[in-house]
């Protein structure tokens, strides 16, 4: 197999660190231990670092995982990666893709666009090789000294106290105690840390067996996520072909649920089935990699003190880039309320929307990859039946097309969460209060163009008033951050999006979270109202 | 909206004769493959999913009420 390219440059060292010489009383005392350098891991650590926070993260290699994993990055995702500083580069790298085709046989049934307006900053996707999202994350830690990144630190022992978790970790040097505040474990599907306070993570087990093949080769395929029910090449079976960075090509074909494992890994076997697809030889495999898949999530993610994100808490099939994008979504969510319970800015039950949020989430994305799956791998002869059904109806007839299910990739949710107010007012469209923040475009008033989601990130990524201005001052209480479209020195929205998509008249306001999700909104903002809805989203009542 | 079991039809032994017919010279896998795709082609012509839940309980009720009867006629 050809050397993986990315992997020189992604390879650390174990440095001894002072905490290990401390023991007994002398411990070290940390605020906020991430256990887990992989994307979610990586994300929370410089989140939370930009908001001040000191953040030891550990992970129990020293180099960056294999293979690509992780391919499909979501235009939340890059939105937040804008936040942590690290999205241009992501972008650069990374693959641009909207478009989606799917086929029955030899014919193509039909094509979605995920992202088919103008006006965003960000593409729905990019297609980017885990290991470079990891590498480029790192650099980015590198430049934050709040953040001790800890290579080889692996943890062995938990033990939760009523003020926090006192952890012990193993080195190539023997193993040392650390004490900490807080513990997020983002330490993957097989979470140590999950083990370790003794929760179940239950859930349904597939049958069905997938092989990833990554190959690199130059072929004139458009840049668009390729989906077959029962291909002429792989007759019976569903396959994917999907583009990334640096002529890889991510093929994923469905096998017989006894298929044997050992065998249909080896590269003398998966050729041919992939010469079929391809109708050539020129090609050289990168990664192969056989799995079968779980759906399935923790009951609850926070146990005390230690908070689970990402693989650890939840998992779901990879039929909608819902894994690597939900734990960032976990990320991003966590990291402003952990910051405020430990400035003692919100009590520490602010943290429990986390679990509220988060796994309302984890069910809709297993909910959703579990009928795609399904739909791949009909598990009665009736399921096959209907699924025929769809297959044949969808040739001619829009709503079969639609029902056709080779995966739908991930968006946010909405949440339905205690932190949001509301709405009073009479709203025809706009996001309601637990979405996320739409984009649009905007001039600033020197004639610069932008994006709301830059102007937002400019506030600082607190919480934020977006204002459509009417000439009336609004007063924004100390410490929110205020955007306003509109009016004198506000930035002008010249194609008229950002006032269609917050259906906006001038008075109008959106109460922005520190994550960008809408806590509240108001036809015309009064300061009693948006103190109340404040207080509410800072889980302050 | 809630599921309409009343007559809908003016003549409902035409509405059964036409879906009886449907089905005349099909193998059974034929009849189960047509009766998939009629079921989804109705389900998205009513487009409610209310509706459709509902529908599918009764029907589900009179298939279990069905075959217990059966049971119950072995014993």
């Amino acid at each position: 197999m050809a050397a993986n390219t990315a992997q020189a440059k992604t390879q650390f060292g174990y440095r001894r660190h002072p905490d290990q010489d401390r023991s007994g009383a002398n411990v070290a005392e940390h605020p906020v231990v991430v256990v887990g350098a992989g994307p979610v891991g990586l994300s929370l650590a410089i989140d939370l670092a930009q908001r001040g926070q000191r953040v030891v993260l550990l992970d129990d290699a020293d180099r960056i995982g294999e293979g690509s994993r992780a391919i499909c990055f979501s235009k939340r995702s890059l939105e937040f990666w804008d936040r942590l500083g690290v999205g241009d580069r992501m972008v650069e790298k990374g693959v641009v893709w909207s478009v989606g085709k799917i086929f029955h046989g030899a014919s193509q049934l039909y094509q979605f666009n995920l992202l088919p307006e103008e006006g965003h900053k960000r593409p729905a996707f990019i297609n980017l090789q885990q290991f470079y999202a990891e590498a480029y994350l790192v650099d980015r830690v590198e430049q934050l000294p709040e953040i001790d990144l800890r290579w080889r630190n692996k943890v062995i022992a938990l033990e939760s106290r009523n003020d926090g978790v006192a952890l012990t970790i193993a080195t190539p040097e023997g193993s040392y105690q650390v004490h900490a505040s807080f513990v997020v474990a983002c330490d993957g599907a097989r979470s140590s840390l999950r083990q370790m306070v003794g929760a179940e993570f239950a859930g349904q087990v597939f049958e069905d067996q997938f092989l990833i093949a990554d190959v690199k080769m130059t072929a004139a395929f458009p840049t668009e996520r390729w989906f077959w029910f029962d291909p002429p090449f792989h007759a019976g079976r569903s396959a994917l072909l999907h583009r990334q960075p640096d002529d890889i090509w991510r093929i994923d074909l469905q096998l017989n649920p006894d298929a044997d494992p050992i065998a249909e890994k080896q590269p003398e076997n998966v050729r041919p089935r992939i010469e079929r697809m391809l109708g050539h030889d020129k090609f050289e495999f990168e990664w192969i990699s056989l799995y079968k898949f779980q759906c399935r999530r923790m009951a609850r993610f926070i146990h005390g003190r230690v908070i689970f994100a990402g693989d650890s808490a939840h998992q779901v099939s990879p039929f909608g880039a819902r894994g690597a994008n939900s734990g960032l979504e976990d990320a991003e969510n966590l990291a402003w309320k952990l910051d405020r319970v430990l400035r003692r800015l919100s009590p520490e039950t602010l943290l429990e929307s986390y679990h509220i949020e988060r796994s309302a989430a984890a069910d809709e994305n297993i909910r959703e990859s579990t009928r795609s799956t399904d739909f791949m791998a009909p598990v009665t002869k009736q399921e096959a039946r209907l699924r025929r059904a769809v297959l044949s109806l969808a040739e001619d007839t829009e709503f079969g097309k639609r029902m056709v299910n080779g995966g739908r990739l991930s968006v946010p949710s909405v949440y339905d969460t205690p932190l949001s107010s509301g709405d009073r007012d009479d709203w025809r469209g706009g996001p309601r209060p637990g979405t996320s923040m739409p984009d649009a475009p905007v001039t600033e008033p020197g004639g610069g163009s932008g994006y709301l989601t830059d102007a937002f990130i400019r506030q600082g990524t607190r919480f934020t008033l977006l204002e459509f201005g009417n000439g009336a001052d609004v007063d924004v209480p100390e410490g929110v951050g205020s955007i306003r479209v509109g009016g004198a020195g506000g930035l002008v929205d010249a194609q008229g999006l950002a006032g269609q998509r917050y259906d906006a008249e001038p008075g109008a306001a959106y109460l922005l979270r520190p994550d960008g999700y809408v806590a509240a909104r108001f036809r015309n903002v009064a300061r009693p109202a948006l103190d109340a809805a404040l207080a509410r989203a800072a889980g302050l009542n | 909206m809630a599921l309409s079991t009343s007559s809908n039809f003016a003549k409902p032994d035409d509405a059964f004769r036409a879906i009886v017919e449907a089905h005349r010279g099909l193998t059974d896998a034929q009849s189960a493959d047509l009766d998939a795709a009629l079921v989804l082609v109705l389900a998205n012509h009513i487009g409610d999913l209310d509706v459709l839940r509902e529908a599918i309980a009764l029907a589900k009720r009179r298939t279990l009420d069905a075959s217990q009867q059966q049971q119950q006629q072995q014993q």
